[in-house]
Protein backbone atom coordinates (compact mmCIF):
# COMPACT_ATOMS: atom_id res chain seq x y z
CA UNK A 1 0.00 0.00 0.00
CA UNK A 2 1.20 3.50 -0.75
CA UNK A 3 1.10 6.45 1.64
CA UNK A 4 -1.99 7.67 -0.11
CA UNK A 5 -5.17 7.48 1.90
CA UNK A 6 -7.39 5.03 0.17
CA UNK A 7 -10.51 5.73 2.15
CA UNK A 8 -12.72 8.15 0.33
CA UNK A 9 -14.77 8.65 3.44
CA UNK A 10 -11.95 9.91 5.61
CA UNK A 11 -10.41 8.28 8.62
CA UNK A 12 -12.02 6.83 11.69
CA UNK A 13 -10.50 7.25 15.09
CA UNK A 14 -10.18 3.47 15.06
CA UNK A 15 -7.62 2.41 12.47
CA UNK A 16 -8.80 -1.13 12.74
CA UNK A 17 -12.33 -0.10 11.79
CA UNK A 18 -10.91 1.85 8.86
CA UNK A 19 -9.02 -1.10 7.57
CA UNK A 20 -11.99 -3.41 8.04
CA UNK A 21 -14.19 -1.18 5.91
CA UNK A 22 -11.45 -0.79 3.31
CA UNK A 23 -10.96 -4.52 3.22
CA UNK A 24 -14.68 -4.95 2.62
CA UNK A 25 -14.57 -2.51 -0.30
CA UNK A 26 -11.46 -4.06 -1.77
CA UNK A 27 -12.81 -7.59 -1.55
CA UNK A 28 -16.09 -6.48 -3.08
CA UNK A 29 -14.28 -4.92 -6.02
CA UNK A 30 -12.22 -8.05 -6.36
CA UNK A 31 -15.38 -10.11 -6.58
CA UNK A 32 -16.76 -7.60 -9.06
CA UNK A 33 -13.69 -7.90 -11.25
CA UNK A 34 -14.00 -11.66 -11.08
CA UNK A 35 -17.59 -11.88 -12.29
CA UNK A 36 -16.94 -9.22 -14.90
CA UNK A 37 -14.18 -11.39 -16.32
CA UNK A 38 -16.43 -14.42 -16.03
CA UNK A 39 -19.15 -12.87 -18.19
CA UNK A 40 -16.58 -11.65 -20.69
CA UNK A 41 -15.06 -15.12 -21.01
CA UNK A 42 -18.44 -16.83 -21.20
CA UNK A 43 -19.43 -14.66 -24.16
CA UNK A 44 -16.04 -15.15 -25.78
CA UNK A 45 -16.31 -18.90 -25.42
CA UNK A 46 -19.68 -18.77 -27.13
CA UNK A 47 -18.63 -16.62 -30.04
CA UNK A 48 -15.34 -18.47 -30.59
CA UNK A 49 -16.99 -21.86 -29.97
CA UNK A 50 -14.26 -22.44 -27.44
CA UNK A 51 -15.40 -25.40 -25.30
CA UNK A 52 -12.32 -25.33 -23.13
CA UNK A 53 -12.81 -21.69 -22.18
CA UNK A 54 -16.50 -22.34 -21.53
CA UNK A 55 -15.63 -25.13 -19.12
CA UNK A 56 -13.06 -22.95 -17.38
CA UNK A 57 -15.61 -20.17 -16.99
CA UNK A 58 -18.14 -22.54 -15.56
CA UNK A 59 -15.72 -23.72 -12.89
CA UNK A 60 -14.80 -20.16 -11.94
CA UNK A 61 -18.18 -19.90 -10.27
CA UNK A 62 -16.93 -21.82 -7.23
CA UNK A 63 -14.38 -19.09 -6.49
CA UNK A 64 -17.06 -16.43 -6.79
CA UNK A 65 -19.30 -18.31 -4.39
CA UNK A 66 -16.46 -18.56 -1.92
CA UNK A 67 -15.86 -14.82 -2.05
CA UNK A 68 -19.57 -14.21 -1.59
CA UNK A 69 -19.54 -16.13 1.67
CA UNK A 70 -16.34 -14.44 2.85
CA UNK A 71 -17.76 -10.99 2.15
CA UNK A 72 -21.02 -11.75 3.92
CA UNK A 73 -19.11 -12.96 6.92
CA UNK A 74 -16.91 -9.88 6.97
CA UNK A 75 -19.96 -7.61 6.78
CA UNK A 76 -21.67 -9.52 9.60
CA UNK A 77 -18.59 -9.20 11.78
CA UNK A 78 -18.37 -5.46 11.16
CA UNK A 79 -21.98 -5.04 12.25
CA UNK A 80 -21.42 -7.18 15.33
CA UNK A 81 -18.17 -5.52 16.36
CA UNK A 82 -18.56 -1.93 15.29
CA UNK A 83 -22.27 -1.17 15.14
CA UNK A 84 -21.68 1.07 12.14
CA UNK A 85 -23.89 4.10 11.64
CA UNK A 86 -24.77 6.50 8.82
CA UNK A 87 -22.53 6.15 5.74
CA UNK A 88 -20.64 3.22 7.27
CA UNK A 89 -23.92 1.43 7.91
CA UNK A 90 -25.11 2.20 4.39
CA UNK A 91 -21.85 0.88 2.98
CA UNK A 92 -22.08 -2.41 4.88
CA UNK A 93 -25.77 -2.94 4.11
CA UNK A 94 -25.22 -2.10 0.44
CA UNK A 95 -22.28 -4.46 0.16
CA UNK A 96 -24.37 -7.30 1.57
CA UNK A 97 -27.01 -6.65 -1.08
CA UNK A 98 -24.61 -6.03 -3.95
CA UNK A 99 -22.68 -9.20 -3.19
CA UNK A 100 -25.89 -11.12 -3.84
CA UNK A 101 -26.19 -9.33 -7.18
CA UNK A 102 -22.63 -10.16 -8.13
CA UNK A 103 -23.16 -13.76 -7.24
CA UNK A 104 -26.19 -13.86 -9.52
CA UNK A 105 -24.14 -12.30 -12.30
CA UNK A 106 -21.71 -15.15 -11.79
CA UNK A 107 -24.60 -17.58 -12.14
CA UNK A 108 -25.68 -15.95 -15.40
CA UNK A 109 -22.11 -16.25 -16.70
CA UNK A 110 -22.20 -19.92 -15.78
CA UNK A 111 -25.47 -20.29 -17.66
CA UNK A 112 -23.97 -18.67 -20.75
CA UNK A 113 -20.92 -20.91 -20.51
CA UNK A 114 -23.14 -24.00 -20.36
CA UNK A 115 -25.10 -22.87 -23.41
CA UNK A 116 -21.81 -22.12 -25.16
CA UNK A 117 -20.72 -25.70 -24.50
CA UNK A 118 -23.99 -27.05 -25.87
CA UNK A 119 -23.85 -24.85 -28.95
CA UNK A 120 -20.23 -25.69 -29.67
CA UNK A 121 -21.07 -29.40 -29.55
CA UNK A 122 -23.89 -28.91 -32.04
CA UNK A 123 -21.46 -27.04 -34.26
CA UNK A 124 -23.84 -25.27 -36.63
CA UNK A 125 -23.51 -21.88 -38.26
CA UNK A 126 -23.86 -19.04 -35.76
CA UNK A 127 -27.19 -17.25 -35.58
CA UNK A 128 -27.85 -14.16 -33.50
CA UNK A 129 -24.22 -13.83 -32.42
CA UNK A 130 -24.07 -10.25 -33.62
CA UNK A 131 -26.86 -9.44 -31.19
CA UNK A 132 -25.16 -11.39 -28.41
CA UNK A 133 -21.94 -9.50 -28.94
CA UNK A 134 -23.73 -6.20 -29.04
CA UNK A 135 -25.74 -6.71 -25.86
CA UNK A 136 -22.82 -8.29 -24.03
CA UNK A 137 -20.68 -5.25 -24.74
CA UNK A 138 -23.41 -3.03 -23.44
CA UNK A 139 -24.09 -4.91 -20.20
CA UNK A 140 -20.41 -5.47 -19.49
CA UNK A 141 -19.93 -1.78 -19.80
CA UNK A 142 -22.76 -1.21 -17.33
CA UNK A 143 -21.34 -3.75 -14.90
CA UNK A 144 -17.91 -2.19 -15.15
CA UNK A 145 -19.32 1.28 -14.61
CA UNK A 146 -21.40 0.17 -11.65
CA UNK A 147 -18.27 -1.15 -9.93
CA UNK A 148 -16.45 1.99 -10.89
CA UNK A 149 -19.26 4.11 -9.45
CA UNK A 150 -18.97 2.07 -6.25
CA UNK A 151 -15.21 2.56 -6.05
CA UNK A 152 -15.54 6.31 -6.60
CA UNK A 153 -18.84 6.73 -4.73
CA UNK A 154 -20.10 8.44 -7.85
CA UNK A 155 -23.90 8.69 -7.75
CA UNK A 156 -24.04 10.57 -11.07
CA UNK A 157 -22.37 7.69 -12.86
CA UNK A 158 -24.68 5.28 -11.03
CA UNK A 159 -27.71 7.20 -12.26
CA UNK A 160 -26.42 6.87 -15.82
CA UNK A 161 -26.43 3.09 -15.42
CA UNK A 162 -30.03 3.15 -14.25
CA UNK A 163 -30.90 4.95 -17.47
CA UNK A 164 -28.92 2.50 -19.60
CA UNK A 165 -30.94 -0.41 -18.31
CA UNK A 166 -33.98 0.61 -20.32
CA UNK A 167 -31.93 0.61 -23.51
CA UNK A 168 -30.66 -2.89 -22.81
CA UNK A 169 -34.24 -4.05 -22.42
CA UNK A 170 -35.06 -2.55 -25.82
CA UNK A 171 -32.05 -4.17 -27.41
CA UNK A 172 -33.07 -7.49 -25.91
CA UNK A 173 -36.56 -7.18 -27.37
CA UNK A 174 -35.13 -6.34 -30.80
CA UNK A 175 -32.70 -9.27 -30.66
CA UNK A 176 -35.50 -11.63 -29.65
CA UNK A 177 -37.49 -10.52 -32.67
CA UNK A 178 -34.53 -11.17 -34.95
CA UNK A 179 -34.12 -14.65 -33.55
CA UNK A 180 -37.81 -15.25 -34.04
CA UNK A 181 -37.47 -14.52 -37.74
CA UNK A 182 -34.62 -17.03 -37.99
CA UNK A 183 -36.84 -19.61 -36.36
CA UNK A 184 -39.69 -18.87 -38.74
CA UNK A 185 -37.39 -19.09 -41.74
CA UNK A 186 -36.35 -22.62 -40.97
CA UNK A 187 -37.65 -24.68 -38.09
CA UNK A 188 -34.37 -26.57 -37.84
CA UNK A 189 -33.03 -23.34 -36.34
CA UNK A 190 -35.42 -23.46 -33.41
CA UNK A 191 -33.41 -25.43 -30.88
CA UNK A 192 -30.30 -23.45 -31.56
CA UNK A 193 -32.08 -20.12 -31.53
CA UNK A 194 -33.67 -20.99 -28.21
CA UNK A 195 -30.21 -21.51 -26.75
CA UNK A 196 -29.06 -18.16 -28.06
CA UNK A 197 -32.21 -16.64 -26.65
CA UNK A 198 -31.17 -18.08 -23.28
CA UNK A 199 -27.83 -16.35 -23.63
CA UNK A 200 -29.51 -13.05 -24.43
CA UNK A 201 -31.83 -13.44 -21.49
CA UNK A 202 -28.86 -14.10 -19.19
CA UNK A 203 -27.11 -10.99 -20.50
CA UNK A 204 -30.19 -8.92 -19.99
CA UNK A 205 -30.24 -10.12 -16.38
CA UNK A 206 -26.60 -9.08 -15.97
CA UNK A 207 -27.73 -5.59 -16.96
CA UNK A 208 -30.45 -5.73 -14.31
CA UNK A 209 -27.93 -6.67 -11.64
CA UNK A 210 -25.61 -3.87 -12.71
CA UNK A 211 -28.59 -1.58 -12.34
CA UNK A 212 -29.25 -2.92 -8.82
CA UNK A 213 -25.64 -2.24 -7.89
CA UNK A 214 -25.99 1.28 -9.24
CA UNK A 215 -29.11 1.81 -7.11
CA UNK A 216 -27.19 0.68 -4.06
CA UNK A 217 -24.37 3.09 -4.86
CA UNK A 218 -26.90 5.92 -4.93
CA UNK A 219 -28.21 4.72 -1.56
CA UNK A 220 -24.69 4.66 -0.14
CA UNK A 221 -23.86 8.13 -1.36
CA UNK A 222 -27.15 9.98 -1.05
CA UNK A 223 -28.82 8.03 1.75
CA UNK A 224 -31.98 7.62 -0.34
CA UNK A 225 -33.43 4.35 -1.52
CA UNK A 226 -34.07 4.69 -5.27
CA UNK A 227 -35.26 1.15 -5.90
CA UNK A 228 -38.66 1.01 -7.59
CA UNK A 229 -38.39 4.74 -8.13
CA UNK A 230 -38.86 6.42 -11.52
CA UNK A 231 -35.58 7.59 -13.03
CA UNK A 232 -36.80 11.21 -12.93
CA UNK A 233 -37.10 11.05 -9.15
CA UNK A 234 -33.74 9.39 -8.79
CA UNK A 235 -32.38 12.20 -10.93
CA UNK A 236 -33.72 14.76 -8.46
CA UNK A 237 -32.14 12.90 -5.54
CA UNK A 238 -28.76 12.68 -7.20
CA UNK A 239 -28.95 16.20 -8.58
CA UNK A 240 -30.12 17.75 -5.30
CA UNK B 1 -6.88 3.52 -3.85
CA UNK B 2 -3.96 1.96 -5.64
CA UNK B 3 -4.33 -1.26 -3.78
CA UNK B 4 -7.97 -1.43 -4.61
CA UNK B 5 -7.40 -0.96 -8.32
CA UNK B 6 -4.43 -3.24 -8.46
CA UNK B 7 -6.58 -6.11 -7.29
CA UNK B 8 -9.27 -5.34 -9.79
CA UNK B 9 -6.98 -4.74 -12.71
CA UNK B 10 -5.58 -8.21 -12.31
CA UNK B 11 -9.08 -9.58 -12.79
CA UNK B 12 -10.47 -7.23 -15.36
CA UNK B 13 -9.44 -4.14 -17.17
CA UNK B 14 -10.17 -1.14 -15.03
CA UNK B 15 -7.12 0.76 -16.18
CA UNK B 16 -8.94 3.91 -17.17
CA UNK B 17 -9.95 4.50 -13.58
CA UNK B 18 -6.48 4.15 -12.23
CA UNK B 19 -5.07 7.63 -12.25
CA UNK B 20 -8.20 9.61 -11.59
CA UNK B 21 -8.19 11.30 -8.21
CA UNK B 22 -11.04 10.28 -5.96
CA UNK B 23 -13.72 12.84 -5.39
CA UNK B 24 -15.41 13.42 -2.04
CA UNK B 25 -18.93 12.05 -1.82
CA UNK B 26 -20.59 15.23 -0.77
CA UNK B 27 -19.03 18.64 -0.50
CA UNK B 28 -17.80 18.91 3.06
CA UNK B 29 -20.41 20.90 4.93
CA UNK B 30 -18.30 20.88 8.02
CA UNK B 31 -18.91 24.54 8.68
CA UNK B 32 -21.19 25.80 11.41
CA UNK B 33 -23.19 28.94 11.04
CA UNK B 34 -24.01 30.43 14.40
CA UNK B 35 -27.67 30.16 15.33
CA UNK B 36 -28.40 27.83 12.43
CA UNK B 37 -29.53 24.29 13.20
CA UNK B 38 -29.94 21.76 10.42
CA UNK B 39 -32.97 19.44 10.46
CA UNK B 40 -36.04 19.84 12.61
CA UNK B 41 -35.32 21.75 15.80
CA UNK B 42 -38.91 22.93 16.19
CA UNK B 43 -42.02 21.04 17.21
CA UNK B 44 -45.74 21.74 17.12
CA UNK B 45 -46.55 20.56 20.61
CA UNK B 46 -43.71 22.22 22.49
CA UNK B 47 -43.21 21.66 26.19
CA UNK B 48 -40.10 23.77 26.19
CA UNK B 49 -39.71 26.63 23.77
CA UNK B 50 -36.11 27.78 23.79
CA UNK B 51 -35.02 30.69 21.63
CA UNK B 52 -31.61 32.25 21.08
CA UNK B 53 -30.25 30.74 24.26
CA UNK B 54 -26.76 31.79 25.29
CA UNK B 55 -24.91 30.55 28.34
CA UNK B 56 -21.81 32.34 29.54
CA UNK B 57 -19.29 31.22 32.11
CA UNK B 58 -17.76 34.61 32.78
CA UNK B 59 -16.50 35.69 29.37
CA UNK B 60 -16.66 32.23 27.92
CA UNK B 61 -19.67 31.45 25.72
CA UNK B 62 -20.55 27.85 26.47
CA UNK B 63 -23.83 27.91 24.53
CA UNK B 64 -24.02 29.97 21.38
CA UNK B 65 -27.41 31.13 20.19
CA UNK B 66 -29.36 27.90 20.33
CA UNK B 67 -33.05 27.64 19.48
CA UNK B 68 -34.92 24.43 20.09
CA UNK B 69 -38.35 23.08 20.92
CA UNK B 70 -38.77 20.04 23.13
CA UNK B 71 -42.10 18.39 22.46
CA UNK B 72 -44.51 16.99 25.00
CA UNK B 73 -43.88 13.31 25.82
CA UNK B 74 -40.90 13.04 23.56
CA UNK B 75 -37.56 11.53 24.42
CA UNK B 76 -34.88 13.77 23.04
CA UNK B 77 -31.22 12.85 23.28
CA UNK B 78 -28.39 15.38 23.39
CA UNK B 79 -25.16 14.03 21.97
CA UNK B 80 -21.80 15.53 21.13
CA UNK B 81 -18.14 15.43 22.08
CA UNK B 82 -16.99 16.39 25.58
CA UNK B 83 -17.26 20.09 26.24
CA UNK B 84 -19.79 20.70 23.49
CA UNK B 85 -22.28 22.22 25.91
CA UNK B 86 -24.90 19.50 26.00
CA UNK B 87 -24.90 19.16 29.81
CA UNK B 88 -24.77 22.94 30.27
CA UNK B 89 -27.80 23.27 28.03
CA UNK B 90 -29.63 20.50 29.86
CA UNK B 91 -28.99 22.20 33.18
CA UNK B 92 -30.61 25.40 31.90
CA UNK B 93 -33.90 23.57 31.72
CA UNK B 94 -34.37 23.41 35.49
CA UNK B 95 -31.98 26.22 36.38
CA UNK B 96 -29.32 23.98 37.82
CA UNK B 97 -26.79 26.48 36.50
CA UNK B 98 -28.06 29.03 39.03
CA UNK B 99 -25.72 27.61 41.63
CA UNK B 100 -22.70 28.57 39.53
CA UNK B 101 -21.87 32.20 40.28
CA UNK B 102 -20.14 33.13 37.06
CA UNK B 103 -22.76 31.46 34.91
CA UNK B 104 -25.35 33.60 33.17
CA UNK B 105 -28.16 32.50 30.86
CA UNK B 106 -29.58 34.72 28.11
CA UNK B 107 -32.36 34.33 25.62
CA UNK B 108 -35.92 33.14 25.92
CA UNK B 109 -36.53 29.88 27.77
CA UNK B 110 -40.16 28.97 28.24
CA UNK B 111 -41.85 26.03 29.88
CA UNK B 112 -45.44 25.86 28.71
CA UNK B 113 -45.34 29.50 27.76
CA UNK B 114 -43.90 30.66 31.10
CA UNK B 115 -40.49 32.20 31.43
CA UNK B 116 -38.13 29.82 33.21
CA UNK B 117 -35.83 32.62 34.30
CA UNK B 118 -38.49 34.94 35.62
CA UNK B 119 -36.95 36.33 38.86
CA UNK B 120 -40.28 35.75 40.61
CA UNK B 121 -40.32 32.10 39.72
CA UNK B 122 -40.04 29.61 42.57
CA UNK B 123 -37.05 27.45 41.65
CA UNK B 124 -38.00 24.68 44.05
CA UNK B 125 -41.40 24.39 42.41
CA UNK B 126 -39.74 24.45 38.99
CA UNK B 127 -37.45 21.58 39.94
CA UNK B 128 -40.42 19.59 41.13
CA UNK B 129 -41.90 20.01 37.65
CA UNK B 130 -38.61 19.40 35.91
CA UNK B 131 -36.84 16.59 37.74
CA UNK B 132 -33.29 15.47 37.24
CA UNK B 133 -31.30 12.26 37.34
CA UNK B 134 -27.54 12.53 37.47
CA UNK B 135 -24.64 10.60 36.09
CA UNK B 136 -23.76 8.92 39.36
CA UNK B 137 -26.58 7.61 41.49
CA UNK B 138 -26.79 9.91 44.50
CA UNK B 139 -29.29 8.49 46.96
CA UNK B 140 -29.59 10.17 50.33
CA UNK B 141 -27.91 8.17 53.08
CA UNK B 142 -31.31 7.15 54.35
CA UNK B 143 -33.70 4.27 53.87
CA UNK B 144 -35.09 3.33 50.48
CA UNK B 145 -38.51 4.50 51.62
CA UNK B 146 -37.25 7.87 52.85
CA UNK B 147 -35.39 8.51 49.60
CA UNK B 148 -38.61 8.36 47.64
CA UNK B 149 -40.84 9.91 50.31
CA UNK B 150 -38.65 12.95 50.85
CA UNK B 151 -39.77 14.96 47.81
CA UNK B 152 -43.51 14.38 48.13
CA UNK B 153 -43.26 15.24 51.81
CA UNK B 154 -41.50 18.58 51.41
CA UNK B 155 -43.75 19.50 48.49
CA UNK B 156 -46.79 18.64 50.59
CA UNK B 157 -48.07 16.09 48.11
CA UNK B 158 -49.30 13.67 50.77
CA UNK B 159 -51.31 14.46 53.85
CA UNK B 160 -51.50 11.04 55.34
CA UNK B 161 -49.02 8.25 55.82
CA UNK B 162 -51.11 5.96 53.61
CA UNK B 163 -50.97 8.52 50.75
CA UNK B 164 -47.24 8.68 51.08
CA UNK B 165 -47.03 4.90 51.09
CA UNK B 166 -48.98 4.86 47.84
CA UNK B 167 -46.71 7.42 46.22
CA UNK B 168 -43.61 5.49 47.28
CA UNK B 169 -45.01 2.22 45.98
CA UNK B 170 -46.17 3.75 42.68
CA UNK B 171 -42.89 5.51 42.07
CA UNK B 172 -40.90 2.39 42.82
CA UNK B 173 -43.17 0.39 40.54
CA UNK B 174 -42.76 2.87 37.72
CA UNK B 175 -39.03 2.73 38.19
CA UNK B 176 -39.21 -1.06 37.95
CA UNK B 177 -37.75 -1.44 41.41
CA UNK B 178 -40.73 -2.39 43.57
CA UNK B 179 -40.40 -6.16 43.28
CA UNK B 180 -36.75 -5.99 44.22
CA UNK B 181 -37.09 -3.77 47.29
CA UNK B 182 -40.64 -4.15 48.63
CA UNK B 183 -39.45 -6.32 51.51
CA UNK B 184 -36.65 -4.04 52.57
CA UNK B 185 -37.97 -0.52 52.29
CA UNK B 186 -36.29 0.35 55.57
CA UNK B 187 -32.89 -0.82 54.43
CA UNK B 188 -30.37 1.89 53.70
CA UNK B 189 -30.31 2.99 50.05
CA UNK B 190 -26.55 3.11 49.83
CA UNK B 191 -26.43 -0.65 50.28
CA UNK B 192 -28.14 -1.23 46.94
CA UNK B 193 -26.33 -2.06 43.71
CA UNK B 194 -25.41 0.80 41.36
CA UNK B 195 -28.19 -0.02 38.93
CA UNK B 196 -30.75 -0.21 41.73
CA UNK B 197 -29.51 3.07 43.18
CA UNK B 198 -29.94 4.76 39.81
CA UNK B 199 -33.45 3.43 39.43
CA UNK B 200 -34.13 4.60 42.97
CA UNK B 201 -33.00 8.08 41.94
CA UNK B 202 -35.39 7.88 39.01
CA UNK B 203 -38.15 6.78 41.41
CA UNK B 204 -37.25 9.73 43.62
CA UNK B 205 -37.41 12.09 40.66
CA UNK B 206 -40.82 10.87 39.52
CA UNK B 207 -42.29 10.71 43.07
CA UNK B 208 -43.06 14.43 42.92
CA UNK B 209 -45.02 13.93 39.66
CA UNK B 210 -42.76 15.98 37.42
CA UNK B 211 -43.70 16.84 33.85
CA UNK B 212 -40.17 16.54 32.59
CA UNK B 213 -37.28 14.32 33.62
CA UNK B 214 -33.79 15.47 32.72
CA UNK B 215 -31.17 12.75 32.65
CA UNK B 216 -27.49 13.57 32.58
CA UNK B 217 -25.69 10.43 31.39
CA UNK B 218 -27.88 8.25 33.60
CA UNK B 219 -26.24 4.99 32.57
CA UNK B 220 -22.59 5.86 32.36
CA UNK B 221 -21.85 4.28 35.74
CA UNK B 222 -24.00 1.20 35.16
CA UNK B 223 -23.34 -2.27 33.80
CA UNK B 224 -25.10 -3.41 30.60
CA UNK B 225 -27.96 -5.18 32.36
CA UNK B 226 -28.70 -2.23 34.64
CA UNK B 227 -28.40 0.02 31.57
CA UNK B 228 -30.93 -2.09 29.69
CA UNK B 229 -33.32 -1.79 32.63
CA UNK B 230 -32.98 1.98 32.77
CA UNK B 231 -33.48 2.21 29.01
CA UNK B 232 -36.59 0.07 29.28
CA UNK B 233 -37.76 2.41 31.98
CA UNK B 234 -37.17 5.46 29.79
CA UNK B 235 -39.39 3.94 27.11
CA UNK B 236 -42.17 3.36 29.65
CA UNK B 237 -41.82 6.75 31.27
CA UNK B 238 -42.04 8.52 27.93
CA UNK B 239 -45.73 7.70 27.86
CA UNK B 240 -46.35 10.17 30.65
CA UNK B 241 -43.26 12.36 30.84
CA UNK B 242 -41.08 14.44 28.59
CA UNK B 243 -37.54 13.12 28.81
CA UNK B 244 -34.34 14.90 27.92
CA UNK B 245 -31.29 12.68 28.08
CA UNK B 246 -27.64 13.57 27.70
CA UNK B 247 -25.62 10.54 26.74
CA UNK B 248 -22.13 9.68 25.64
CA UNK B 249 -23.35 6.42 24.24
CA UNK B 250 -24.55 7.00 20.71
CA UNK B 251 -26.06 3.55 20.63
CA UNK B 252 -28.10 4.50 23.66
CA UNK B 253 -29.33 7.67 21.98
CA UNK B 254 -30.24 5.56 18.96
CA UNK B 255 -32.12 3.08 21.12
CA UNK B 256 -34.12 5.29 23.43
CA UNK B 257 -34.79 8.65 21.80
CA UNK B 258 -37.31 9.94 19.29
CA UNK B 259 -35.20 12.91 18.27
CA UNK B 260 -31.48 13.43 18.56
CA UNK B 261 -29.73 16.77 18.91
CA UNK B 262 -26.09 17.05 18.01
CA UNK B 263 -24.05 19.71 19.85
CA UNK B 264 -20.64 20.91 18.76
CA UNK B 265 -18.51 23.58 20.48
CA UNK B 266 -21.55 25.25 21.99
CA UNK B 267 -23.57 25.17 18.76
CA UNK B 268 -26.61 23.06 18.09
CA UNK B 269 -25.60 21.64 14.74
CA UNK B 270 -28.40 19.27 13.88
CA UNK B 271 -31.68 18.06 15.34
CA UNK B 272 -33.51 15.32 13.53
CA UNK B 273 -35.55 12.23 13.89
CA UNK B 274 -33.26 9.71 15.59
CA UNK B 275 -33.72 7.19 12.77
CA UNK B 276 -32.53 9.78 10.30
CA UNK B 277 -29.58 10.89 12.39
CA UNK B 278 -28.21 7.38 12.63
CA UNK B 279 -28.81 6.33 9.02
CA UNK B 280 -28.29 9.48 7.00
CA UNK B 281 -27.60 12.61 9.01
CA UNK B 282 -27.80 15.93 7.20
CA UNK B 283 -24.76 17.67 8.59
CA UNK B 284 -21.22 16.59 7.84
CA UNK B 285 -20.16 17.11 11.47
CA UNK B 286 -22.97 14.93 12.81
CA UNK B 287 -21.94 12.26 10.34
CA UNK B 288 -18.30 12.46 11.38
CA UNK B 289 -19.18 12.26 15.05
CA UNK B 290 -21.60 9.37 14.97
CA UNK B 291 -19.42 7.31 12.65
CA UNK B 292 -16.43 7.80 14.91
CA UNK B 293 -14.36 9.94 12.55
CA UNK B 294 -13.62 12.79 14.85
CA UNK B 295 -10.21 14.25 15.42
Amino acid sequence: MTDQKDDVYGDHISHKFNSELNELKTEFLKMGGMVEAQVEQAVKSLIDSDAELAEKTRLKDKEVDKLEKALDEEATLIIARRQPTARDLRLVISVIKMVADLERVGDEAKKIAKLALKLSEEGQAPRGYVEVRHISEHVLHMLHDSLDAFARLDSVQALQIMKEDKRVDEEYQAAARTLLTFMMEDNRNISRCMSVMGVLRALERVGDHACNIAENVIFMVEGEDVRHTPVEEAEKIVGG
Amino acid sequence: MNTMNATVTSEADMSETENTPLPETKPAEATIEEGVTVGQPFADDAKFQLRNVEVLYGENRAIKNISLDIARNEVIAFIGPSGCGKSTFLRCLNRMNDSIDICSVKGSLQLEGQDLYDPKRDVVELRARVGMVFQKPNPFPKSIYENVAYGPRIHGLANRKSDLDDIVENSLRKAGLWEEVKDRLDATATGMSGGQQQRLCIARAIAVSPEVVLMDEPCSALDPIATAKVEELIAELSESYTIVIVTHSMQQAARVSHRTAYFHLGHLVEVNDTNKVFTSPEHELTESYITGRFG
